[in-house]
């Protein structure tokens, strides 16, 4: 493996020594690696709604972000709709990008490569006759994601490439969107 | 019945500390379920051959002799090796002998067997690594009306029921499983998780020649930065076919084998695959070239260029543009999944608590710090990467049995002192 040999250690803002001694810590102790992730969503008008998020379950107990934060979720004009914000599914691409790139970053810094820019662009397909129901043969999700990054860093080709593999791996929303997963959903 | 160390297992991993107990003359029994080499005579299928080439079996005191040092051997050629080990050792084993409870005693650990029980000072825990198959969760909700079975259970193609084939997994036992039926005229469908792609022959000479050359084999388990990961690792897709043909997920696309994800799930009568089969196909092409890269570094500092090839690289795994995540278990006419998942121990004799949270003996390169006088053989990466390999038991036998011996003489200072004033 390439490691940097610059006279300033690699800094990608990434604190490793906590990740890795977490890893040590929880692998013993795992019920306090159980989480729970959680959002809720209010109802505004037509397609749009709103999303919160602040409390979760971590570590054995409650936890809350430093804020409260909240997404705007709508569908653009010509669904009919007063696009107020990101359709759903462009939320989910949100997702999958940022879990990713916080990857790379992670991995990065692990790998002792230091970044100088990250970027990517994704881009789902999607026909949507499915969710139109137009054809029941069709697929509501997508039926496909091509995530495309760009990387400056003090590293080979094959090493940022790995960096990038190794950032699906260990990825949650990638795990996510590429394995099934139950959901079941409940009316009070 | 008394001893001063007993051996659990009477494979290569058993034998080799056999031979170092006697170098040391350490007293010692070697206790195997069956007959010498029980695991390869009854949990292999027919065709298979040793990934490892003949010459690498150096065991203590023992190595191939024959005149095919870069064959492979058949299963019961390996079986015959082994056996003609234990023979040339004289080692003490006792077949037929099954442990049913290991536990500490005041003095020492006491091993029952159903011929009886063995008191004695220390214990080396030699059954295996792939004692009982890995099935992961996803096989309890395969429909009734499919035939299941592991790679332990599979024989020959003729065993299978007429019908497609789902293997899954693609380490050294699923790509060969697949390549098998898939050649024998099944419609094979391969899911492919994490694996490690490596050729069978780089520039000129087998892959594992190159590994043991450049000491990839020899790394130590304490300067690994990652153990726990290290000691996971997926098995090296590697086959040992006469004709050192390479063995990968191209090949077997190439003969119609269909590639597709993890076998994620199960609903609805349809099989969920994962969409991380790029990734993994990827992962396991970088790792592959990170090696040879390593293998041509070490070359050009230590062979002359006309020893050897000159490098290349390996046609990056091709995945087709789309792989199915949805495959209708009907219409896709599978009758028969084989779970080549890995494989796990089996502990359910030990009455010792040293297993961690997942059920595997923990240990310090072997040493199982928390019981004094008991060691650990015969395991991924146990204090070295080939320590699985018949060829890379015999160092750590060497390392354990030193260990035992110093163990050994720690405990016997007092006890004859002890004897000592009593016998006054």
């Amino acid at each position: 493996m390439t490691t940097a040999t610059t006279e300033h250690p690699v800094d990608n803002g990434v604190n490793v020594e906590a990740l890795l001694s977490a890893r040590e810590a929880l692998s013993a102790s795992p019920d306090a690696a159980k989480f729970k992730w959680r959002a809720s969503v209010k109802w505004i008008n037509g397609t749009h709604s709103r999303s919160t998020v602040g409390g979760f379950y971590g570590l054995g107990e409650e936890q809350k972000h430093k804020t409260t934060f909240s997404f705007d979720a709508d569908h653009p004009e010509i669904f009919a709709s007063e696009d107020h914000g990101a359709t759903p599914v462009e939320l989910v691409l949100a997702g999958l990008a940022s879990c990713l790139t916080a990857g790379v970053a992670a991995v990065a810094q692990n790998r002792n490569i230091q970044l100088r820019s990250v970027s990517a662009t994704l881009e789902g397909g999607m026909d949507v006759r499915g969710i139109l129901g137009a054809d029941s043969d069709v697929r509501n999700g997508f039926d496909g994601i091509k995530v495309t990054y760009k990387i400056d860093a003090d590293a080979s080709r094959d090493d940022i490439e790995a960096l990038v593999a190794q950032s699906q791996k260990r990825s949650a929303v990638y795990d996510i969107i590429t394995n099934p997963t139950n959901v079941t959903v409940e009316v009070e | 019945m008394r001893t001063t160390a007993v051996v659990i297992g009477g494979g290569q991993a058993g034998l080799a500390m056999s031979w170092w107990l006697s170098k040391r003359s350490i007293d010692h029994v070697v206790l195997e379920r069956g007959q010498i080499a029980n695991s390869w005579r009854t949990e292999r299928w027919d065709s298979l051959r040793l990934l490892t080439p003949n010459w690498q079996s150096r065991l203590p005191g023992y190595r191939y002799q024959g005149g095919d040092p870069d064959g492979f051997r058949t299963m019961p050629e390996t079986i015959e090796f082994i056996q003609g080990y234990a023979k040339s050792i004289s080692a003490p084993v006792r077949t037929h002998t099954s442990v049913t409870s290991l536990r500490r005693t005041d003095d020492g650990y006491q091993v029952v067997t159903d011929s009886g029980s063995w008191q004695c000072d220390a214990v080396v825990v030699a059954s295996g690594a792939c004692n009982m198959a890995n099935l992961p969760a996803v096989a309890e909700t395969v429909p009734k009306e499919i035939n299941t079975l592991t790679s332990m259970q599979y024989r020959n193609p003729g065993q299978i029921e007429d019908g497609a084939v789902l293997v899954v997994g693609a380490s050294a036992s699923g790509t060969q499983i697949a390549d098998e039926l898939q050649r024998a005229g099944r419609a094979v469908t391969l899911a492919v998780g994490e694996h490690v792609r490596l050729p069978r022959t780089y520039r000129g000479k087998d892959i594992l020649w190159w590994m043991d050359a450049a000491g990839v084999f020899d790394e130590d388990y304490k300067n690994v930065d990652d153990i726990v990961r290290a000691r996971n690792l997926p098995s090296m897709q590697l086959a040992g076919y006469p004709d050192h043909r390479m063995l990968d997920l191209n090949s077997l696309n190439s003969i119609g084998v269909r590639l597709v994800g993890r076998l994620a799930g199960i609903n609805q009568g349809k099989f969920q695959l994962s969409g991380s089969l790029r990734n993994v196909c990827a992962l396991a092409d970088l790792k592959m070239n990170r090696l040879l890269n390593a293998i041509d570094e070490w070359a050009n500092e230590n062979l002359v260029s006309d020893q050897v090839d000159p490098p290349h690289r390996f046609e990056a795994t091709k995945v087709e543009a789309s792989p199915p995540l949805l495959a209708d278990i009907t219409s896709s006419g599978i009758k028969t999944i084989i779970w080549a998942t890995g494989f796990r121990p089996d502990y359910s004799w030990l009455d010792i608590p040293v297993r961690d949270h997942k059920g595997f003996i923990r240990h310090d390169g072997g040493v199982v710090t928390d019981s004094p006088g008991m060691y650990l053989i015969g395991m991924p990466f146990l204090r070295r990467r080939k320590s699985t390999l018949i060829d890379g038991v015999g160092d750590d036998a060497r390392d354990l049995s030193a260990h035992l011996g110093r163990w050994l003489r720690g405990q016997r200072r007092p006890k004859h002192r002890r004897l000592h004033a009593v016998n006054h």
